[in-house]
């Protein structure tokens, strides 16, 4: 970008430091972060990295692309790529009620483990509640993180409604479980003599309440499963607790992926002030689809004038390609618009947070679907003055020479 | 009211879905914006507190309340066709809770105790299938409410920008969600009622998609998804962000003699015309490359079988008058 003051992201050197354990990559949905995780986990794996890429919900053909097959939980390791440098790759799509079963499974006894997971509001939560997945997929980082079986991690966030959801999960739910209503709930199932002990006047009309909404059934399910929950808590807060400093810790860098369009640079701004306040490393942000204008010297309004222009010449035999050369020139007119109009959305952001690293992917004429294709992307990243550039994109040259101006 | 037929007839409640990024909510309130003409009264709801609408009409957050903010487009200038009046809320599931308490039960201040208790926190964090049932119960009752008893509806349509594609089965399908909860009692009454309304030819529910490979997958695996909901009516596909074709499929199958394409920028008084033809001809043949795709993607949306509209790339900032815009495009489609 030609006005662009921020410095250039450094892809390679964060990849090919060993202190990196953890890349987490955060944006809002739809901007391309499963793509971009598993490029920075192919190119970190072909510079002699031990990479795992944690992946949430990735397009099927991506998925094809690493050779994933089923959301089984488990890191399968990536045929085809290059093992020259010493390093490898896994990857895996997350199971997120699995994952919550083995937490209930590794914090209760079999009895009640079996107990909560055959209760309604059990399964409802680990299956459904929005949050849960982001939550998981910081469970599944820490546990991956702990087995030290890989050097690198990139984890993919779930494409959640709010890009800071996953931050907030593990809070919401440790906050949620020591709640003044859980304490309520779980008061008459573990008094001795229930209904003996004055009830505060909240606790009458709540119960009142709920049975009112909800019916006795689900009061009584609510009840039966939070107090079978109770006995965990204590362990499940701790381990929200670890991830969170785990995301704190000097090994982890994050990556704000977005495109440049205002919602998702909106969202990008908030989760890099966000990172700030939480004091965690934020790295950089990756502009994914970036539209460039073209080089020629040639101006919108300039283009579309000569466009009108040509549009007058009524079949002039002299003049053939008078149509097709203000087709052309519109086209011309339409692409450098849309290219500056990227640019205006894109300083918005780094004049505001100028000292972020940035690196920009341009909008590539096809989605990825193998391991050349994110190879690419990772080269486009790291800005590789890359040879064999597929058709359609412009050549590192001139994106060089793009790079100088200004 | 016109006497002109829409491809949505009958239908009072839209429920516009579609994959983040693709513009789901400017599609459903250019949806909404298309349906109150002629004097109807249209409300667009946003089931996800993100204040998207708010930010679209160019307006402060909107609070769980149904504001007017916008006037649907008239005839020019032709007092027989009057523009009709959009309404919008905000649901999120606290206030829809508060809601349910006061609409059925009278109980308000009970609310405000549960939510001081953390009974919000509570439906939505260990039963979202109660939080969703909440929020599209508030856009069925929206739907269904009479102006009096046995009265006309108040609103003609009602349009909610729903969640994303990835959750939209399990948003609507709100009657089996809760069943795992509440096999009996009121709160399955209600998701019983809710799911009546959802499942009935007076709800459809459209896809949003641009023309590009992932967003095309997940429309077709969501329409695949919800097909197999007995009782969801399934709805049109909006095409969002289309870019025009610059030239005919013809033009454009051959790429331009370079010295005749030089001459024309020449009589077009442009200078450096050899150089200047040499990088149009590239972007003509990139362009080219992509209004294929485009083909390609959007006839894998028409072989979904359901009616598609197309709207065009809006470059530049989507204001209140680029929704007017795009609200004619999709009267114009036959979409309202």
């Amino acid at each position: 970008m030609t006005d662009m003051k921020n410095p250039l992201l450094d892809l390679d050197r964060m990849i090919d430091d060993r202190r990196t354990r953890i890349i987490v990559c955060c944006g809002s949905g739809g901007v391309g972060k499963t793509t971009t995780s598993a490029a920075i986990g192919l190119r970190a794996a072909e510079r002699g990295r031990q990479v795992c890429v944690l992946t949430v919900d990735p397009a099927r053909r991506l998925a094809q692309a690493m050779g994933l097959t089923a959301l089984d939980n488990t890191p399968r390791l990536v045929d085809g790529v290059s093992v020259a440098a010493g390093g490898s790759l896994h990857a895996m799509m997350l199971d997120m009620k699995r994952t919550f079963d083995e937490i209930v499974e590794a914090h209760a006894d079999p009895a009640r483990a079996a107990q909560i997971l055959a209760n309604p509001f059990y399964q409802s939560l680990s299956s459904s509640f929005a949050g849960t997945q982001e939550y998981m997929a910081m469970e599944k980082l820490g546990q991956l993180r702990r087995s030290d079986e890989w050097d690198l991690i990139v984890v993919d966030t779930p494409p959640s409604r709010s890009a800071l959801d996953f931050l907030d999960a593990p809070e919401r739910l440790g906050r949620f479980l020591d709640g003044r209503l859980i304490r309520l709930l779980t008061t008459p199932a573990r008094a001795t003599r229930p209904f003996t002990k004055v009830l505060n006047a909240g606790f009458s009309v709540m119960t009142g309440a709920l049975n009112k909404i909800l019916g006795a059934q689900v009061l009584r399910d609510a009840q039966t499963f939070v107090t079978a929950f109770d006995t965990m808590f204590g362990g499940f807060r701790e381990r929200a607790d670890a991830t969170y400093r785990l995301l704190q810790a000097p090994g982890t860098s994050f990556l704000v992926v977005a495109t440049p369009e205002p919602d998702a640079l909106r969202e990008a701004s908030y989760f890099v002030e966000r990172l700030g306040e939480e004091r965690m490393p934020l790295a950089g942000l990756i502009l994914n689809r970036v539209h460039r204008s073209p080089l020629v010297p040639l101006s919108a309004p300039r283009a579309l004038a000569a466009a009108e222009t040509l549009e007058t010449i009524p079949n002039d035999p002299l003049v053939p390609a008078a149509n097709i050369a203000a087709a052309a020139l519109r086209l011309h007119a339409e692409r450098t618009n849309l290219g500056d109009r990227e640019q205006r959305v894109a300083d918005a952001f780094t004049s505001a947070h100028p000292a972020v690293p940035v690196a920009e992917v341009p909008a590539l004429p096809v989605d990825v679907h193998d391991l050349a294709g994110l190879r690419d992307i990772g080269s486009l990243l790291a800005d590789d003055a890359l040879a064999d550039r597929p058709a359609g994109m412009e050549p590192a040259d001139e994106r060089e020479s793009r790079r100088g101006r200004g | 009211m016109t006497a002109r037929d829409t491809d949505w007839d009958g239908v009072r409640l839209h429920v516009v879905t579609g994959k983040g990024g693709t513009g789901k909510t400017t599609v459903a309130a250019a949806l909404a914006l298309a349906l109150a003409h002629g004097g109807r009264k249209v409300l667009l709801i946003e089931a996800e507190g993100r204040q998207g609408i708010a930010r679209l009409f160019d307006r402060p957050p909107l609070p769980y309340e149904e504001r007017k903010i916008a006037i649907g487009p008239g005839g020019n200038g032709d007092a027989s066709m009057p523009g009709g009046d959009l309404y919008a809320l905000a649901i999120d599931p606290e206030g829809a809770l508060l809601d349910y308490l006061q609409m059925f039960y009278n109980m308000r201040s009970a609310g405000h105790v549960l939510t001081k208790l953390g009974m919000v926190d509570f439906a939505t964090t260990i039963a979202p299938g109660l939080s969703d049932v909440l929020v599209t119960g508030k856009a069925t009752e929206a739907a269904r409410r009479r102006t009096r008893p046995g009265g006309p509806y108040l609103y003609d349509a009602v349009v909610m920008d729903a969640p994303p594609t990835g959750r939209i089965g399990r948003f609507l399908n709100v009657s089996a969600e809760v069943s795992g909860l509440a096999k009996v009692g009121p709160i399955r009454n209600h998701a019983d009622t809710v799911a009546n309304v959802i499942k009935s030819p007076q709800t459809a529910v459209h896809f949003v998609s641009t023309l590009e490979e992932m967003p095309v997958q997940e429309t077709l695996d969501g329409v695949a998804e919800l097909g197999r909901i007995a009782g969801i009516h399934l709805g049109g596909i909006v095409i969002n962000m289309a870019r025009p074709a610059a030239a005919t499929r013809e033009e454009m199958k051959a790429p331009p003699d370079l010295n005749a394409l030089a001459t024309a920028l020449g009589k077009a008084g442009l200078h450096s015309t050899e150089a200047l033809a040499e990088s149009l001809a590239a972007e003509l043949a990139e362009h080219s490359r992509h209004m294929e795709l485009q083909d390609r993607e959007r006839a894998e949306l028409e072989s979904a079988g359901q009616p598609v509209y197309e709207l065009p790339l809006i470059v530049g900032d989507i204001d209140v008058a680029t929704l007017y815009r795009l609200a004619s495009e999709l009267r114009a489609q036959g979409a309202a």
